[in-house]
């Protein structure tokens, strides 16, 4: 089967002397749900973001389906309305209200009509468990409920595969479920997703496999039984030990 | 002593020449703020390109003309410039003058607005895959211009009354046609508040126009107000 997401030997520098990615390299497949985890500052968060060229590159090769996201020959926008993404603090747009937000990359990017979008709209918003928010702004919403509205947001695009950078770092620990029962949903309908997360529960529920990274490099890449159970590298123990403590 | 004449001060608060001249003010300062708008918004695109060349004249253009007097630059472009064989219009003076003016003035108030929208909507607007412009049209610049209005409403405030600097020049707007028709009948307090009543009628007019855009820009800021509007 035909890969979605290939990253090879990525290499990305900040500056001339500070290397944030060495050599990454990871490959995930139509339906699969990997979960990118490692401490801070390891590049987990910057990875994800090449994916859709978000942050460029200086080596290494990226592609999402057939599509060549490093080169510099590709269109980005198009490749990006392919590919959702769902970030930390939610970004969602403050002057638009919760219909705008989800209608406005439909209407201007996809060119649907705004009935079209509309509908959408509603129906998205009924899974994610929004419906009776369809008016109001970001600014009158929970953390839990703004972080449900960009993942509407970025399914509205009907992507062929879902990032998640961090999605309930941002978040009060009682509204961290709400988010993640939507994301678990989603892995069990099939969608492709890649997440960064310090979330092992959700990794343990719905993750084929768990990719660890430290310092920039990806040090394991393994099935999801096998990372939790042995993991490979005294790196990864060290981590696991830390924030599986409590 | 003279006293103060009523009957000559309601003749020319409704002097067709007095206000024909506050319709000048008015058509200027409407001229001069659209086309500083636009200038503005590429200067300010200018100084924030990554292109060191384009910052750079940037840069220098509004150092230049925020550090001098609007007045100085007008007798420059007016009365200066044609010993260099280049001939301006009066008009074509104060709109040359004023444009330069706003522009430089109102780059920085798009520049800083432009700057306080937070990097995370910039991100967001391309994951959807929105292109660079339509990027800037509709996610950055309505947030940007939620800060840029107050200031910018302030400088169109400004701008109604720098117009009268043009009556140096000899432009014929309010302050230049009160002039005019002091040396008829020597009214000097009754034509000079006239005046004044004219530009604070332009000013308070002005600033109930800001304070629907303020409104219109808000949306989605306020709580309370955005609630309100709901029910």
């Amino acid at each position: 089967m035909q890969p979605m997401i290939v990253l090879e030997d990525v290499d990305k520098w900040y500056g001339s002397n500070f290397q944030v990615l060495k050599s990454c390299s990871l490959t995930v497949s139509p339906g699969e749900v990997v979960v990118i985890c490692g401490p801070s500052g390891s590049g987990k968060s910057t990875l994800i973001k090449c994916v859709n060229g978000l942050e460029p590159v200086q080596g290494g090769r990226i592609t999402v389906k057939d599509m060549e996201v490093t080169g510099g020959r590709t269109d980005l926008p198009k490749l990006r309305s392919h590919v959702g993404m769902v970030f930390q603090h939610f970004d969602l747009f403050p002057h638009m209200t919760v219909t705008e937000n989800i209608c406005i990359g439909q209407t201007r990017v996809l060119g649907r009509s705004q009935a079209e979008a509309e509908a959408k709209t509603a129906a998205l918003l009924e899974r994610v468990g929004m419906s009776g928010h369809a008016h109001k702004y970001p600014i009158q919403l929970s953390g839990g409920q703004q972080q449900r509205i960009a993942i509407a947001r970025a399914l509205a695009m009907d992507p062929i595969a879902l990032l998640f950078d961090e999605p309930t770092s941002a978040l009060d620990p009682e509204m961290i479920n709400e988010v993640l029962d939507v994301m678990v949903e989603l892995a069990k309908e099939g969608m492709t997703m890649m997440v960064v997360t310090h979330e092992m529960g959700f990794a343990r529920k719905v993750a084929d496999r768990v990719v660890f990274m430290d310092g920039g490099e990806v040090v394991e890449d393994s099935p999801k039984d096998a990372f939790f159970a042995s993991p490979k590298s005294q790196r990864a123990v060290d981590f696991l030990s830390k924030i599986l403590a409590h | 002593m003279k006293g103060w004449n009523w009957d000559g001060f309601f003749d020319y608060l409704t002097n067709t020449y007095m206000l024909e001249g506050a319709a000048v003010t008015l058509g200027l300062t409407i001229a001069a703020m659209s086309l500083g708008l636009v200038a503005g918004c590429v200067v300010a695109l200018m100084r924030m390109s990554p292109f060191r060349v384009l910052s750079s004249i940037a840069y220098f253009y509004t150092w230049l003309i925020r550090g001098t007097p609007l007045l100085v630059q007008l007798i420059i472009i007016y009365t200066g410039l044609p010993q260099l064989g280049i001939k301006f219009s009066v008009l074509e003076s104060t709109l040359i003058g004023l444009v330069i003016n706003e522009a430089a003035y109102l780059s920085e108030i798009i520049r800083a607005g432009i700057s306080s929208v937070p990097k995370g909507q910039t991100n967001a607007a391309r994951a959807i895959g929105m292109t660079e412009i339509q990027k800037m049209r509709y996610i950055i610049a309505p947030q940007a211009a939620r800060i840029i209005i107050p200031p910018l409403g302030n400088s169109v405030n400004g701008c109604l009354k720098t117009t009268s600097i043009a009556s140096v020049i000899s432009m014929e707007e309010l302050l230049r046609r009160t002039q005019v028709l002091i040396q008829e009948k020597f009214m000097v307090l009754e034509l000079f508040v006239v005046a004044a009543l004219y530009y604070l009628v332009m000013t308070t007019v002005w600033d109930l126009i800001q304070r629907r855009i303020e409104r219109h820009f808000g949306r989605g800021y306020d709580i309370k107000a955005d609630t309100a509007t709901q029910r």
